[in-house]
């Protein structure tokens, strides 16, 4: 008798779930914890929802730290998300691992995507193939201190344009003590935060070179350019003492204490500087003698998972459409504060205009991205250059020369695999 | 059918369970409770030890399905110089930390043994630092070891003319200021194991030893030191497996560039944790895990038998 229940329970419980998926598909969508990320991401589902009334998104999240192991072990699990963000830099890895399909050109014609976004959008696609689109992208800037500027008689509306002229106003920004220790620094150096985007990808360029290889396989830095570059960065300390590395802990900490003139800096801080108590502005990275500027652009995009199929893929589609759209992307420009990927999105008066978004956005016309195999060891390869020759006397030469030997052995190990 | 067969099964065991002698039903018994923490540990502990074994021999990234590879990752690691720099840095952690957490927290211990004067309170603070998370006592000494304009100690030093120091931003002063923080934070715990080990030493011999007229130093030397080698010994091996292990400090007090600068403070539970998890090399730091582990065996084995008891 009670089975009977139990099994008309479970009839019953079973045709009540049938027909919900008659009526609406449930695909889920994956990305990291931070605060204004989810909001945004929580007003564009909405919006979708109200617009596609048979589609439901489930919205998860993990802290940063654990993400990529939860999307691999979900993958391993047979449970993957149907639309996921990853950092481009982990495309390859992802492709790999079979976490994430093509995208489909009937559904998103790469002519479009080539002609409608941001040309580092490129760094997307692997082969013949789109794997993502981003909805936001970020790129670096110079934050100066308005009120350290004035103190030392420079024109706080009037940021340094040049290499030249960036060192001349942190070398009249730099406070010492009697005891010729720093107490403010003229612009922070911090190789672990941007300065090693800004060392490959603006300094080297500036100087006529290039980081890599066309196909990325090789470092070509290890030349007069990279030289000069690196002394650029490790000269503001040993050479004309106007930054120290460590000093306040971090760059970005010194210079919302107030106790930085200058900082090099990417979108993202944007929300952590919002409070600071004294006034700032942004400009574009100074360019070098020649006129030439550069800029590191990197961003998260979103991808289709590779279990979504059938109704679920075909949903997945629609929302990475929308979460790709121009309405979105302004939407996240509001709540989150990054650059819109879309040019037209991106390139509007009003946005060129703003005093914050405008150097910024002007970045991302000339802006690179590099193709990372492994962001975190290559990263600790420049922290490493810079400190032997900063810690230890090395000359830069020598260390450069070791970071390329360094480098180019992560880049093998990868490729060769 | 379900219900038939369950009244039938209890008959049939008893039946069984009556033809047992005592002593064997005490064994089944026993082997019964046992077998829950046995079961627990060959799931969460011994299987993957062994896997961690198997998965050394292989190139396993996470996401490509994994292959042997043999000793590959063996000969990379010992070919590799930031293993080897790792493996001096480990060592030092263990060589200076233990010897010298240990001789700290015996003084402490023998002579707060002696304050009758607010005793509980100052044991409290010695304790204090063990009962805090680890992560923000290393933050809190993170920013102490700053230069001037925050750094309490290089304000210090400024007060009293001294050049300020480096300290975390030093290939050679970085791992001594860790080593200094978790020495503090494991005293607390050692002093009161020390506390009680010479509490447990039977007041007799001390009135005995007096009577005799040895001085104090005769006393420590030939009654309290030798009285408390099982605490000694416990304290020894405890404390160097906590130094082999070390971790929190480190990656807390450098998460800039963890385990810098240059790796002068990287300890080899640092270097498993970014191979593994920044790197996805899950087979090279199985390898480093193996290697660990063999070091962790070796060292404890060689102090229990050099403190050994001998009788």
């Amino acid at each position: 008798m009670r089975s009977r229940i139990g099994l008309a329970g479970l009839v019953a419980g079973v045709s009540f779930l049938a027909m919900g998926s008659a009526q609406a598909v449930e695909i889920e969508y994956w990305q990291y914890v931070f605060d204004t990320r989810v909001k945004a991401m929580d007003q564009l589902i909405e919006k979708f929802e109200e617009a596609n009334p048979d589609i439901t998104v489930k919205h998860v999240t993990f802290p940063y730290a654990d993400y990529q192991t939860r999307v691999v072990a979900a993958k391993v699990a047979g449970q993957g998300p149907d639309v996921v963000q990853l950092f481009y830099g982990w495309l390859d890895n992802f492709v790999a691992g079979g976490l994430i399909k093509p995208l489909d050109p009937a559904v998103f014609p790469y002519d479009k995507i080539e002609s409608e976004f941001f040309p580092i959008v490129s760094a997307m696609k692997r082969g013949d193939s789109y794997y993502g689109l981003p909805t936001a992208v970020r790129s670096l800037a110079l934050f100066y201190n308005k009120q350290l500027f004035q103190e030392a008689g420079l024109d706080p509306n009037k940021p340094p344009q040049t290499l030249d002229e960036l060192l001349e106003a942190a070398k009249a920004t730099v406070k010492r003590d009697s005891g010729g220790n720093m107490t403010s620094a003229g612009i922070t150096i911090a190789m672990e935060g941007q300065d090693h985007q800004w060392w490959r990808e603006v300094l080297i360029r500036q100087n006529g070179g290039q980081p890599y290889s066309d196909d990325n396989k090789q470092v070509t830095y290890n030349d007069e350019a990279g030289l000069a570059a690196l002394k650029f960065i490790t000269d503001l300390q040993t050479v004309h003492k106007v930054g120290q590395a460590g000093f306040m802990d971090e760059g970005q900490a010194a210079f919302r204490a107030g106790l930085a003139a200058m900082t090099i800096d990417g979108t993202f801080r944007l929300g952590a500087f919002e409070s600071n108590p004294f006034e700032w502005g942004v400009t574009e990275l100074p360019a070098n003698a020649d006129g030439l500027r550069s800029n590191y652009a990197s961003y998260f995009a979103n991808a289709i998972g590779a279990t979504a199929e059938g109704e679920e893929l075909e949903a997945a589609q629609k929302f990475l459409a929308y979460i790709s759209s121009p309405e979105a992307m302004q939407i996240w420009l509001d709540v989150v504060g990054e650059l819109p990927a879309r040019k037209e999105a991106a390139l509007t008066e009003k946005n060129l205009a703003d005093p914050i978004h405008g150097p910024f956005l002007k970045g991302l016309e000339y802006a690179h991205t590099t193709i990372f195999v492994d962001e975190m060891a290559q990263r600790q390869v420049a922290i490493d250059m810079a400190n032997r020759v900063l810690l230890q006397g090395q000359d830069p030469k020598d260390s450069l020369a070791q970071a390329a030997q360094e480098e180019q052995a992560i880049l093998d190990r990868f490729y060769n695999k | 059918m379900a219900e038939i067969a369950g009244q039938e099964s209890p008959a049939t065991s008893a039946g069984l369970w009556d033809r047992f002698s005592i002593r064997t039903k005490r064994v089944i018994w026993a082997w019964g409770f046992l077998a829950l923490p046995i079961v627990f540990y060959v799931g969460i502990r011994f299987y993957p030890t062994v896997q961690a074994f198997w998965l050394s021999f292989t190139d396993w990234d996470l996401l490509r399905p994994a292959t042997i590879i043999g000793l590959e990752n063996y000969r990379r690691l010992f070919s590799d110089p930031l293993f080897w720099q790792v493996f001096r840095n480990t060592f030092t952690y263990l060589i200076i930390g233990t010897p010298v957490s240990l001789v700290l927290s015996f003084i402490i211990a023998f002579y707060l043994d002696r304050v009758r004067f607010m005793h509980g309170f100052i044991r409290a603070l010695y304790f204090l630092p063990f009962l805090t998370t680890a992560a923000a006592m290393a933050w809190v000494w993170r920013w102490f070891y700053q230069p001037v304009p925050i750094g309490v100690i290089n304000d210090v030093l400024q007060l009293f003319g001294l050049p300020q120091q480096p300290f975390l931003r030093s290939v050679d002063q970085a791992l001594p200021a860790i080593m200094a923080t978790a020495i503090w934070a494991g005293l607390g715990f050692q002093i009161i194991i020390f506390m009680a080990g010479l509490r447990a030493i039977p007041n007799t011999y001390y009135e005995a030893a007096r009577i005799d007229g040895l001085g104090e130093w005769a006393i420590l030397r030939k009654i309290t030191l030798p009285l408390l080698k099982p605490t000694t010994v416990f304290l020894v091996v405890f404390s160097s497996i906590g130094f082999l292990r070390i971790f929190d400090q480190v990656y807390n007090m450098t998460t800039n560039d963890p385990g810098g600068p240059l790796n002068s403070t990287k300890p080899l539970v640092l270097m498993i944790f970014q191979t593994a998890f920044s790197s996805y090399d899950m087979g090279y730091a199985a390898a480093q895990t193996v290697v660990l582990f063999t070091i962790l065996l070796v060292v404890s084995l060689i102090q229990l038998w050099v403190l050994r008891k001998r009788t």
